[in-house]
């Protein structure tokens, strides 16, 4: 199975909640995917589980969008594969809060 | 002389503000999760270090904290970074799941609802156990870890107590109250908004609702067994039976555990609120602030004034030295007022506004510690040897 060296850059909150920087490097193993990259995630920072998408049904939190190469995938289907650039590391895999204020 | 830390949860945050026994010299410390809502924080009574936070978000949802040092630093149970990712379990701290089919409540318009978790709303450490610590929750559920908040069970017999019929209050469906009986760990009392009070005397599987004697107007059945919008219980350690409660509207008291209420609001403003504390050291001194009405959730007349009542209700004293009394509007939410139990004992209120008031003499004297935190969602003391 091939391995892929995927760039995901985080929203602050869960860089501090993960101990890391803006952008993070993870290994994903087979088809580069959503699921993939988030189960990747999870593996390597558990804090994080829960926080992106629900531990049961694996359905994006609400107020969380999924960008890359400059359009919004948050509505793909979770296992739809993601586009080449991000696959490479050439771009990343953005995890990003929707505006709201207050 | 001893000393006291003083846990305060924000909309926007976590502080803890410290001090000796004389409380006239504070340290402020935070904020901690700058940017999240604490809804609550507590420690254990067993060690004063173990301190649990309720740390949660409408993006990234609910997050539990554990400190064991009391405060200087905080993890996520069970979230640490693993060494072998392959075999890692999965984070599971903020995993709360609702046993069996989650079932349905009752909506705002009258339709049903799927109970879902939303927050935590009150975190109960044990008495008996320091890694034992109960969570209410939103939608109501009780849940329980007994592993240091790593992962979470319910305790589902609560919700088959007619939860198909619970409702929520303007805030939410929540278990907002849990009181562990000193003197019988099987016995735990949850307050529900708005189904109302619940005992369990089994250690939480059987459940029964305790709620006669309450009165709510718009209620259609006058006796109805549940649907009441409690807001807060209290008791005193030394005698677990008499419970004091801050119903929607109406002060109440039970002498049996609960099997009946009785109104001591007495001379009371308006009896409309939301915290009740129970004085350290005297079981018949009560504490409440009253708000102006469930349409204007703000003190009366501009005044934030503490009633104390030594005779266990009904005969009531405005405690006002200290306190703003004029152009004030803000209000008191249920779970922002906590006692120390230092000699003299303290009492301690977090506002709306931000300011947290301290009075080191029962409520004869009071002085803002802080006065600019986000709004204070949660108040409680530790008292430290």
């Amino acid at each position: 199975m091939t391995t892929s060296v995927i760039r995901v850059m985080l929203p602050y909150h869960l860089q501090n909640l993960a101990h890391v920087g803006p952008e993070i490097s993870l290994e994903v193993e087979g088809p580069i995917t959503q699921s993939s990259v988030l189960d990747a995630i999870e593996r390597r920072y558990p804090m994080l589980c829960g926080t992106i998408r629900d531990h049961v049904t694996k359905k994006r939190r609400p107020f969380l969008r999924y960008f890359g190469c400059e359009k919004d995938m948050s509505h793909d289907p979770p296992d739809t594969p993601l586009p080449a650039a991000i696959s490479s590391g050439t771009e990343p895999f953005i995890i990003w809060g929707a505006m709201a204020g207050g | 002389m001893g000393s006291v830390r003083v846990l305060v949860g924000t909309a926007k945050g976590a502080f803890i503000l410290s001090a000796d026994g004389k409380r006239e010299t504070w340290d402020i410390a935070g904020p901690f999760f700058a940017g999240w809502t604490v809804y609550h924080m507590k420690g254990s009574p067993l060690d004063t270090n173990r301190i649990y936070a309720s740390q949660c978000s409408d993006w990234f949802g609910q997050v539990i904290q554990r400190s064991n040092d009391g405060g200087k630093t905080w993890e996520q149970p069970g979230g640490d970074v693993p060494v072998d990712f392959s075999g890692a379990p999965p984070g599971a701290s903020n995993k709360f799941v609702y046993e069996g089919t989650p079932g349905t409540h009752m909506w705002y318009d009258g339709t049903t609802h799927p109970f879902e978790f939303k927050r935590v709303w009150h975190l109960e450490p044990s008495l008996t156990d320091a890694d034992t610590v109960y969570a209410g929750v939103e939608d109501a559920a009780l849940f329980r870890s007994t592993d240091g908040a790593t992962t979470w069970k319910e305790l589902p017999g609560l919700r088959e107590q007619r939860s198909n019929e619970w409702a929520p209050g303007a805030g939410g469906l929540a278990v907002h109250t849990i009181l562990l009986d000193p003197g019988n760990p099987q016995r735990i009392y949850v307050a529900i908004s708005a189904a109302g009070a619940f005992r369990t005397d089994d250690g939480g599987t059987t459940w029964t609702p305790i709620n006669r004697g309450l009165k709510s107007k718009y209620l259609p059945d006058p006796n109805a067994e549940i649907g009441y919008c409690v807001h807060r219980l209290a008791l005193h350690p030394s005698r677990p039976d008499v419970v004091y409660m801050q119903l929607h509207w109406n002060v109440m008291r039970t002498d049996n555990a609960g099997d009946l209420w009785t109104n001591v609001s007495g001379n009371l403003p308006t009896d409309f609120g939301f915290p009740i504390e129970v004085h350290a050291h005297e079981p018949e001194t009560i504490y409440v602030v009253p708000i102006k009405s469930d349409s204007e959730h703000f003190v009366h007349d501009g005044k934030l004034r503490v009633f104390r009542s030594r005779t266990g209700g009904t005969e009531w004293e405005p405690l006002t030295n200290g306190l703003p009394q004029h152009d004030c509007y803000v209000n008191v939410l249920r779970d922002a007022m906590a006692t120390d139990s230092l000699e003299d004992c303290g009492i301690y209120l977090g506002t709306t506004g931000g300011q947290v008031y301290v009075s080191p003499d029962g409520g004869d004297h009071w002085k803002a510690i802080v006065h600019d935190l986000p709004r204070v969602l949660s108040v409680e003391v530790q008292t430290l040897p």
